[in-house]
Protein backbone atom coordinates (compact mmCIF):
# COMPACT_ATOMS: atom_id res chain seq x y z
CA UNK A 1 0.00 0.00 0.00
CA UNK A 2 0.98 3.42 -0.72
CA UNK A 3 2.13 5.98 1.90
CA UNK A 4 -0.14 8.10 2.85
CA UNK A 5 -0.07 11.80 1.41
CA UNK A 6 -0.98 13.44 4.73
CA UNK A 7 -0.82 11.88 8.13
CA UNK A 8 -1.36 13.43 11.92
CA UNK A 9 -0.88 11.44 14.27
CA UNK A 10 -2.20 12.20 18.27
CA UNK A 11 -2.12 15.79 17.49
CA UNK A 12 -2.30 18.08 20.24
CA UNK A 13 -2.40 22.06 20.59
CA UNK A 14 -2.64 24.00 23.22
CA UNK A 15 -2.41 27.60 23.22
CA UNK A 16 -1.62 28.68 27.15
CA UNK A 17 -3.71 26.20 29.00
CA UNK A 18 -6.36 25.73 26.19
CA UNK A 19 -6.29 22.71 23.89
CA UNK A 20 -7.28 24.07 20.49
CA UNK A 21 -7.01 20.63 19.29
CA UNK A 22 -7.06 16.88 21.02
CA UNK A 23 -5.92 14.39 19.95
CA UNK A 24 -6.38 14.15 15.69
CA UNK A 25 -5.38 11.33 14.13
CA UNK A 26 -6.38 10.85 10.23
CA UNK A 27 -4.57 9.71 7.27
CA UNK A 28 -5.05 10.98 3.86
CA UNK A 29 -3.91 9.66 0.11
CA UNK A 30 -2.80 10.88 -2.86
CA UNK A 31 -5.74 11.93 -4.36
CA UNK A 32 -8.06 12.37 -1.86
CA UNK A 33 -10.42 15.30 -0.75
CA UNK A 34 -11.05 16.14 2.59
CA UNK A 35 -13.88 18.40 3.55
CA UNK A 36 -12.79 19.70 6.66
CA UNK A 37 -16.39 20.96 8.48
CA UNK A 38 -17.02 22.30 12.30
CA UNK A 39 -18.15 25.81 14.26
CA UNK A 40 -16.17 28.68 14.55
CA UNK A 41 -13.89 27.80 16.83
CA UNK A 42 -13.89 24.41 16.63
CA UNK A 43 -10.37 24.23 15.36
CA UNK A 44 -10.09 23.47 11.99
CA UNK A 45 -8.02 26.74 10.87
CA UNK A 46 -5.33 25.43 13.81
CA UNK A 47 -5.47 21.87 12.34
CA UNK A 48 -4.95 23.35 8.76
CA UNK A 49 -2.34 25.57 10.21
CA UNK A 50 -0.61 22.54 11.79
CA UNK A 51 -0.44 21.17 8.75
CA UNK A 52 0.68 23.58 6.46
CA UNK A 53 4.03 24.11 8.88
CA UNK A 54 2.63 27.77 9.75
CA UNK A 55 2.48 26.26 13.85
CA UNK A 56 4.15 23.49 15.79
CA UNK A 57 1.66 20.49 17.20
CA UNK A 58 2.19 20.65 20.94
CA UNK A 59 2.04 17.29 20.97
CA UNK A 60 2.05 14.53 18.17
CA UNK A 61 3.24 14.20 15.01
CA UNK A 62 2.07 15.32 11.60
CA UNK A 63 3.60 13.71 7.92
CA UNK A 64 3.14 15.21 4.44
CA UNK A 65 4.50 12.61 2.03
CA UNK A 66 6.13 10.45 4.86
CA UNK A 67 8.33 13.92 5.59
CA UNK A 68 8.75 16.57 8.08
CA UNK A 69 6.06 19.21 7.20
CA UNK A 70 8.83 22.27 7.83
CA UNK A 71 11.78 20.34 5.65
CA UNK A 72 11.79 22.88 2.06
CA UNK A 73 11.46 19.97 -0.21
CA UNK A 74 7.61 19.08 1.92
CA UNK A 75 6.31 23.06 1.52
CA UNK A 76 7.50 23.30 -2.11
CA UNK A 77 4.30 20.29 -2.62
CA UNK A 78 2.06 22.71 -0.68
CA UNK A 79 -0.56 25.25 -1.61
CA UNK A 80 -2.08 27.07 1.15
CA UNK A 81 -4.97 29.75 0.80
CA UNK A 82 -6.10 31.13 4.36
CA UNK A 83 -8.58 33.30 5.44
CA UNK A 84 -6.77 36.33 3.90
CA UNK A 85 -5.53 36.51 0.69
CA UNK A 86 -2.29 37.05 1.11
CA UNK A 87 -1.37 39.43 -1.41
CA UNK A 88 0.22 42.50 -1.76
CA UNK A 89 -1.93 45.12 -1.84
CA UNK A 90 0.74 47.82 -4.13
CA UNK A 91 1.68 45.25 -6.67
CA UNK A 92 0.09 44.14 -9.90
CA UNK A 93 -1.77 40.88 -9.95
CA UNK A 94 1.79 40.02 -12.25
CA UNK A 95 3.95 41.19 -9.63
CA UNK A 96 2.19 38.98 -6.36
CA UNK A 97 2.58 35.83 -8.75
CA UNK A 98 6.15 36.65 -9.95
CA UNK A 99 7.19 37.29 -6.06
CA UNK A 100 5.99 33.90 -5.01
CA UNK A 101 6.16 32.37 -8.02
CA UNK A 102 10.20 33.12 -7.63
CA UNK A 103 10.27 31.09 -4.34
CA UNK A 104 9.04 28.14 -6.11
CA UNK A 105 10.90 28.41 -9.29
CA UNK A 106 8.06 28.93 -11.32
CA UNK A 107 8.36 29.90 -14.93
CA UNK A 108 7.16 33.34 -16.46
CA UNK A 109 5.25 31.37 -19.19
CA UNK A 110 2.91 29.72 -16.02
CA UNK A 111 2.43 32.80 -14.91
CA UNK A 112 0.94 34.36 -17.76
CA UNK A 113 -0.99 30.84 -18.14
CA UNK A 114 -2.78 31.37 -14.74
CA UNK A 115 -3.64 34.88 -15.21
CA UNK A 116 -5.91 33.65 -18.12
CA UNK A 117 -7.07 30.85 -16.28
CA UNK A 118 -8.24 33.06 -13.59
CA UNK A 119 -9.64 36.15 -16.09
CA UNK A 120 -7.25 38.68 -14.66
CA UNK A 121 -5.15 38.90 -17.81
CA UNK A 122 -6.46 42.04 -18.62
CA UNK A 123 -5.98 43.79 -15.58
CA UNK A 124 -2.31 42.05 -14.78
CA UNK A 125 -0.30 44.94 -14.15
CA UNK A 126 -2.89 47.49 -11.79
CA UNK A 127 -2.28 47.21 -8.19
CA UNK A 128 -4.38 44.74 -6.61
CA UNK A 129 -5.98 47.32 -4.02
CA UNK A 130 -7.49 48.16 -6.98
CA UNK A 131 -9.84 44.78 -7.49
CA UNK A 132 -12.87 43.59 -6.58
CA UNK A 133 -13.08 41.11 -3.52
CA UNK A 134 -13.60 38.39 -6.14
CA UNK A 135 -11.21 39.78 -8.43
CA UNK A 136 -8.64 39.39 -5.53
CA UNK A 137 -10.17 35.95 -4.19
CA UNK A 138 -9.70 34.79 -7.93
CA UNK A 139 -5.82 35.75 -7.85
CA UNK A 140 -5.53 34.16 -4.34
CA UNK A 141 -6.58 31.13 -5.86
CA UNK A 142 -4.24 31.15 -8.79
CA UNK A 143 -1.22 32.23 -6.49
CA UNK A 144 -1.88 28.59 -4.70
CA UNK A 145 -2.43 26.88 -7.77
CA UNK A 146 0.75 28.27 -9.84
CA UNK A 147 3.52 25.95 -8.42
CA UNK A 148 1.30 22.84 -9.05
CA UNK A 149 1.25 21.62 -5.87
CA UNK A 150 -0.16 18.45 -4.84
CA UNK A 151 -0.89 18.80 -1.15
CA UNK A 152 -3.87 22.14 -1.36
CA UNK A 153 -4.57 23.49 2.37
CA UNK A 154 -7.74 25.87 1.79
CA UNK A 155 -8.93 27.76 4.60
CA UNK A 156 -12.77 29.14 3.77
CA UNK A 157 -11.92 29.36 0.34
CA UNK A 158 -15.21 29.50 -1.58
CA UNK A 159 -15.99 33.13 1.01
CA UNK A 160 -16.63 36.09 -1.11
CA UNK A 161 -16.62 33.99 -4.18
CA UNK A 162 -19.49 34.64 -7.10
CA UNK A 163 -20.82 31.71 -8.52
CA UNK A 164 -18.84 31.86 -11.30
CA UNK A 165 -15.69 31.82 -9.19
CA UNK A 166 -16.83 28.52 -7.24
CA UNK A 167 -17.05 27.38 -10.09
CA UNK A 168 -13.97 27.97 -11.56
CA UNK A 169 -12.72 27.04 -8.08
CA UNK A 170 -14.37 24.22 -8.24
CA UNK A 171 -13.24 23.00 -11.53
CA UNK A 172 -9.46 23.47 -10.52
CA UNK A 173 -9.70 21.65 -7.13
CA UNK A 174 -11.44 18.61 -9.27
CA UNK A 175 -8.63 18.90 -11.78
CA UNK A 176 -6.16 19.04 -9.20
CA UNK A 177 -7.63 15.76 -7.91
CA UNK A 178 -7.73 14.17 -10.95
CA UNK A 179 -4.00 14.88 -11.21
CA UNK A 180 -3.31 13.05 -7.27
CA UNK A 181 -3.28 16.23 -5.41
CA UNK A 182 -4.39 15.82 -2.40
CA UNK A 183 -6.73 18.36 -0.80
CA UNK A 184 -7.96 19.48 2.58
CA UNK A 185 -10.74 22.19 2.99
CA UNK A 186 -11.97 23.97 6.03
CA UNK A 187 -15.39 25.04 5.19
CA UNK A 188 -18.85 26.41 6.20
CA UNK A 189 -20.60 26.21 2.85
CA UNK A 190 -21.04 22.05 2.71
CA UNK A 191 -22.88 22.22 -0.62
CA UNK A 192 -19.77 22.96 -2.54
CA UNK A 193 -17.51 21.14 -0.24
CA UNK A 194 -19.26 18.16 -0.66
CA UNK A 195 -19.54 17.90 -4.32
CA UNK A 196 -15.08 17.75 -3.92
CA UNK A 197 -15.53 15.41 -1.03
CA UNK A 198 -14.42 12.02 -1.00
CA UNK A 199 -13.58 12.45 2.92
CA UNK A 200 -15.63 14.00 5.41
CA UNK A 201 -13.78 15.18 8.80
CA UNK A 202 -16.48 17.10 11.58
CA UNK A 203 -14.24 18.73 14.01
CA UNK A 204 -15.34 19.79 17.87
CA UNK A 205 -14.30 21.69 20.34
CA UNK A 206 -11.04 20.78 18.94
CA UNK A 207 -11.47 16.83 18.83
CA UNK A 208 -12.71 14.63 15.72
CA UNK A 209 -15.72 14.27 16.15
CA UNK A 210 -16.12 12.39 12.61
CA UNK A 211 -13.40 11.11 9.72
CA UNK A 212 -14.78 9.16 7.05
CA UNK A 213 -15.82 8.69 3.84
CA UNK A 214 -18.48 11.00 2.31
CA UNK A 215 -21.85 9.33 1.56
CA UNK A 216 -25.16 10.51 -1.07
CA UNK A 217 -26.98 11.37 2.31
CA UNK A 218 -23.90 13.98 3.11
CA UNK A 219 -24.39 15.39 -0.69
CA UNK A 220 -27.87 16.03 -0.32
CA UNK A 221 -28.15 17.41 3.06
CA UNK A 222 -26.00 19.86 4.08
CA UNK A 223 -26.88 19.52 8.02
CA UNK A 224 -27.36 15.69 8.08
CA UNK A 225 -23.39 15.56 9.22
CA UNK A 226 -23.97 17.94 11.98
CA UNK A 227 -26.71 16.45 13.39
CA UNK A 228 -25.84 12.79 12.71
CA UNK A 229 -22.30 13.19 14.37
CA UNK A 230 -21.93 16.52 16.16
CA UNK A 231 -23.08 16.88 19.71
CA UNK A 232 -22.85 20.39 19.87
CA UNK A 233 -25.75 21.46 17.28
CA UNK B 1 22.38 28.60 -3.32
CA UNK B 2 18.89 27.70 -2.83
CA UNK B 3 18.64 30.15 -0.24
CA UNK B 4 20.49 33.32 -1.80
CA UNK B 5 18.01 32.91 -4.73
CA UNK B 6 15.12 33.23 -2.46
CA UNK B 7 16.81 35.61 -0.11
CA UNK B 8 17.11 37.30 -3.38
CA UNK B 9 13.51 37.07 -4.56
CA UNK B 10 12.09 38.53 -0.72
CA UNK B 11 14.84 41.46 -0.86
CA UNK B 12 13.53 42.20 -4.82
CA UNK B 13 9.68 42.14 -3.23
CA UNK B 14 9.88 43.57 -0.77
CA UNK B 15 11.95 46.69 -2.65
CA UNK B 16 9.86 46.98 -5.26
CA UNK B 17 6.69 47.64 -2.41
CA UNK B 18 8.57 50.10 -0.75
CA UNK B 19 9.35 51.96 -3.89
CA UNK B 20 5.55 51.80 -4.93
CA UNK B 21 4.27 52.79 -1.57
CA UNK B 22 8.00 54.83 0.19
CA UNK B 23 6.22 54.56 3.48
CA UNK B 24 9.33 53.89 5.41
CA UNK B 25 11.81 55.57 3.38
CA UNK B 26 9.76 58.89 2.90
CA UNK B 27 9.14 59.17 6.83
CA UNK B 28 12.84 57.81 7.67
CA UNK B 29 14.37 60.45 5.21
CA UNK B 30 12.60 63.04 6.67
CA UNK B 31 12.68 62.57 9.90
CA UNK B 32 16.90 61.83 10.17
CA UNK B 33 17.39 65.47 8.32
CA UNK B 34 14.83 67.07 11.00
CA UNK B 35 16.83 64.97 13.81
CA UNK B 36 20.03 66.91 11.83
CA UNK B 37 18.56 69.75 11.17
CA UNK B 38 17.59 70.27 15.17
CA UNK B 39 20.67 69.62 16.24
CA UNK B 40 22.45 72.14 13.85
CA UNK B 41 20.40 74.73 15.22
CA UNK B 42 19.63 73.44 18.78
CA UNK B 43 23.67 73.29 19.84
CA UNK B 44 26.64 75.99 18.71
CA UNK B 45 28.84 72.84 16.40
CA UNK B 46 32.10 74.61 16.07
CA UNK B 47 34.36 73.02 13.68
CA UNK B 48 35.89 71.46 16.68
CA UNK B 49 32.73 70.39 18.57
CA UNK B 50 32.01 68.83 15.17
CA UNK B 51 34.89 66.64 14.89
CA UNK B 52 34.47 64.93 18.40
CA UNK B 53 31.27 64.72 18.28
CA UNK B 54 30.36 64.62 14.33
CA UNK B 55 30.18 60.87 14.22
CA UNK B 56 27.89 60.91 17.39
CA UNK B 57 25.33 63.31 15.43
CA UNK B 58 25.39 61.16 12.33
CA UNK B 59 24.93 57.91 13.68
CA UNK B 60 22.13 59.15 16.30
CA UNK B 61 20.18 59.99 12.87
CA UNK B 62 20.97 56.97 11.50
CA UNK B 63 20.13 54.96 14.07
CA UNK B 64 16.35 56.08 14.35
CA UNK B 65 16.33 56.30 10.70
CA UNK B 66 16.50 52.56 11.08
CA UNK B 67 14.03 51.87 13.18
CA UNK B 68 11.45 53.40 10.89
CA UNK B 69 12.81 50.86 8.18
CA UNK B 70 13.15 47.82 10.23
CA UNK B 71 9.60 48.77 11.48
CA UNK B 72 8.23 47.89 7.87
CA UNK B 73 9.86 44.93 7.34
CA UNK B 74 8.17 42.35 8.89
CA UNK B 75 5.04 44.74 9.45
CA UNK B 76 4.48 44.98 5.40
CA UNK B 77 3.36 41.06 5.48
CA UNK B 78 1.06 41.69 8.01
CA UNK B 79 -2.17 42.94 5.74
CA UNK B 80 -3.66 40.07 4.21
CA UNK B 81 -1.52 37.51 5.64
CA UNK B 82 1.17 37.75 3.50
CA UNK B 83 3.71 36.24 5.98
CA UNK B 84 2.06 33.16 6.02
CA UNK B 85 2.01 32.94 2.54
CA UNK B 86 5.82 32.99 2.63
CA UNK B 87 6.21 30.90 5.64
CA UNK B 88 4.69 27.97 4.01
CA UNK B 89 6.91 28.86 1.22
CA UNK B 90 9.71 26.56 0.52
CA UNK B 91 12.30 29.31 1.49
CA UNK B 92 13.68 28.79 4.89
CA UNK B 93 13.58 31.11 8.06
CA UNK B 94 17.16 31.91 7.25
CA UNK B 95 16.45 33.11 3.56
CA UNK B 96 13.32 34.96 4.73
CA UNK B 97 15.46 37.18 7.38
CA UNK B 98 19.05 37.54 4.60
CA UNK B 99 16.16 39.00 1.97
CA UNK B 100 14.64 41.35 4.51
CA UNK B 101 17.83 42.40 5.92
CA UNK B 102 19.05 42.94 2.45
CA UNK B 103 16.18 45.15 1.80
CA UNK B 104 16.14 47.04 5.11
CA UNK B 105 19.91 47.51 4.31
CA UNK B 106 19.74 48.60 0.93
CA UNK B 107 17.25 51.19 1.95
CA UNK B 108 19.36 52.28 4.95
CA UNK B 109 21.92 53.29 2.75
CA UNK B 110 19.61 54.93 0.39
CA UNK B 111 19.20 57.26 3.44
CA UNK B 112 22.44 57.50 4.40
CA UNK B 113 23.85 58.28 0.97
CA UNK B 114 21.40 61.71 1.54
CA UNK B 115 21.95 62.69 4.80
CA UNK B 116 25.69 63.08 4.56
CA UNK B 117 25.95 65.81 2.51
CA UNK B 118 23.03 67.26 4.12
CA UNK B 119 25.44 66.37 7.54
CA UNK B 120 28.55 68.46 5.93
CA UNK B 121 26.34 71.35 4.54
CA UNK B 122 24.43 71.94 8.19
CA UNK B 123 27.51 71.48 10.47
CA UNK B 124 30.21 72.79 7.64
CA UNK B 125 32.25 69.41 7.69
CA UNK B 126 34.91 67.92 5.27
CA UNK B 127 33.33 64.70 5.42
CA UNK B 128 35.44 63.34 2.81
CA UNK B 129 38.41 63.00 3.65
CA UNK B 130 38.72 58.77 3.66
CA UNK B 131 35.80 58.09 1.36
CA UNK B 132 36.59 54.70 1.19
CA UNK B 133 36.97 53.71 4.96
CA UNK B 134 33.99 56.13 5.59
CA UNK B 135 31.71 53.83 2.94
CA UNK B 136 32.89 50.64 5.22
CA UNK B 137 31.80 52.09 8.33
CA UNK B 138 28.71 53.21 7.08
CA UNK B 139 28.02 49.41 5.11
CA UNK B 140 28.99 47.61 8.37
CA UNK B 141 26.98 49.79 10.71
CA UNK B 142 24.19 49.53 8.26
CA UNK B 143 24.30 45.89 8.27
CA UNK B 144 24.34 45.68 11.95
CA UNK B 145 21.22 47.52 12.39
CA UNK B 146 19.38 46.58 9.19
CA UNK B 147 19.92 42.53 10.41
CA UNK B 148 19.39 43.02 14.20
CA UNK B 149 16.37 45.22 13.18
CA UNK B 150 14.99 42.63 10.90
CA UNK B 151 15.11 39.90 13.87
CA UNK B 152 13.19 42.14 16.47
CA UNK B 153 10.94 43.54 13.69
CA UNK B 154 10.16 39.41 13.43
CA UNK B 155 9.97 39.08 16.88
CA UNK B 156 7.66 41.80 17.46
CA UNK B 157 5.16 41.51 14.21
CA UNK B 158 2.11 40.52 16.55
CA UNK B 159 3.05 43.09 19.29
CA UNK B 160 0.21 45.66 18.94
CA UNK B 161 2.87 48.31 20.17
CA UNK B 162 5.47 46.85 18.22
CA UNK B 163 6.80 50.50 17.18
CA UNK B 164 7.31 51.16 20.42
CA UNK B 165 9.10 48.02 21.72
CA UNK B 166 11.66 47.56 18.19
CA UNK B 167 13.20 50.43 19.18
CA UNK B 168 13.56 49.40 23.10
CA UNK B 169 14.60 46.11 22.59
CA UNK B 170 16.95 47.02 19.49
CA UNK B 171 18.87 50.23 20.96
CA UNK B 172 20.20 48.14 23.52
CA UNK B 173 21.36 45.47 21.62
CA UNK B 174 23.43 48.00 19.37
CA UNK B 175 25.05 49.86 21.23
CA UNK B 176 28.75 48.63 20.42
CA UNK B 177 28.24 48.39 16.43
CA UNK B 178 26.75 52.21 16.86
CA UNK B 179 29.41 52.97 19.35
CA UNK B 180 32.18 51.22 16.89
CA UNK B 181 30.54 53.26 13.91
CA UNK B 182 30.59 56.85 15.74
CA UNK B 183 33.68 56.36 16.90
CA UNK B 184 35.36 55.37 13.63
CA UNK B 185 33.27 57.85 11.65
CA UNK B 186 35.13 60.70 14.58
CA UNK B 187 38.00 59.31 13.26
CA UNK B 188 37.29 59.86 9.68
CA UNK B 189 36.65 62.87 9.88
CA UNK B 190 39.21 64.37 11.86
CA UNK B 191 42.58 65.50 9.62
CA UNK B 192 46.01 63.80 10.05
CA UNK B 193 46.58 60.08 10.51
CA UNK B 194 44.53 57.63 11.96
CA UNK B 195 44.35 56.82 15.58
CA UNK B 196 46.03 53.38 16.52
CA UNK B 197 43.06 51.61 18.38
CA UNK B 198 41.20 52.45 14.74
CA UNK B 199 41.42 48.49 13.98
CA UNK B 200 40.32 47.92 16.93
CA UNK B 201 37.07 49.50 16.83
CA UNK B 202 36.73 48.21 13.13
CA UNK B 203 37.32 45.03 14.67
CA UNK B 204 34.35 45.47 16.76
CA UNK B 205 31.63 46.72 13.85
CA UNK B 206 33.14 43.57 11.83
CA UNK B 207 32.88 41.29 15.01
CA UNK B 208 29.12 42.56 15.71
CA UNK B 209 28.18 42.07 12.33
CA UNK B 210 29.78 38.41 11.88
CA UNK B 211 28.09 37.17 15.33
CA UNK B 212 24.89 38.52 15.28
CA UNK B 213 24.26 37.66 11.62
CA UNK B 214 24.98 34.32 12.28
CA UNK B 215 23.00 33.96 15.40
CA UNK B 216 20.09 35.27 13.66
CA UNK B 217 20.36 32.98 10.59
CA UNK B 218 20.38 30.07 13.09
CA UNK B 219 17.32 31.28 14.90
CA UNK B 220 15.04 33.07 13.12
CA UNK B 221 13.05 29.58 12.16
CA UNK B 222 12.13 29.26 15.69
CA UNK B 223 10.19 32.89 15.56
CA UNK B 224 8.93 32.35 12.56
CA UNK B 225 6.96 29.00 13.28
CA UNK B 226 4.82 29.41 16.31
Amino acid sequence: MSQPAVEAAGVWKYFGDYPALREVSFQLRGGECLALLGRNGAGKTTLLRILAGLSGASKGAVKIHNGDVRASETRARIGWLGHAIGLYDELSARENLTAFGALYGVSMAAIQEWLERVSLNHVADSPVREYSRGMRQRLAVARAFVHAPDLLLFDEPFTSLDDKAIALLQSLLSEARANGATIILSTHQIREAMELASKVALIERGQLAHFGPRTEAMLGDPSYIYRTFGTAA
Amino acid sequence: MTILRHASAIAIKDLRSEFRTKEALNGALSFSIVILLMIAFAFDTGAELVSDYGGGILWLAFTFASALIVNRSFARELPNDCIDVLVSSPASGAALFLGKSIASFLLLVVIESICLPVFGVFFNVTWWRNPSQLALVVLLGSWAMACMGTVFSALTINLRLREVMLPMLMYPMLIPAVLSAMTLTNYLMQPGPLPPDYAQWMRMLVGFDIIFTTLALALVETILVR
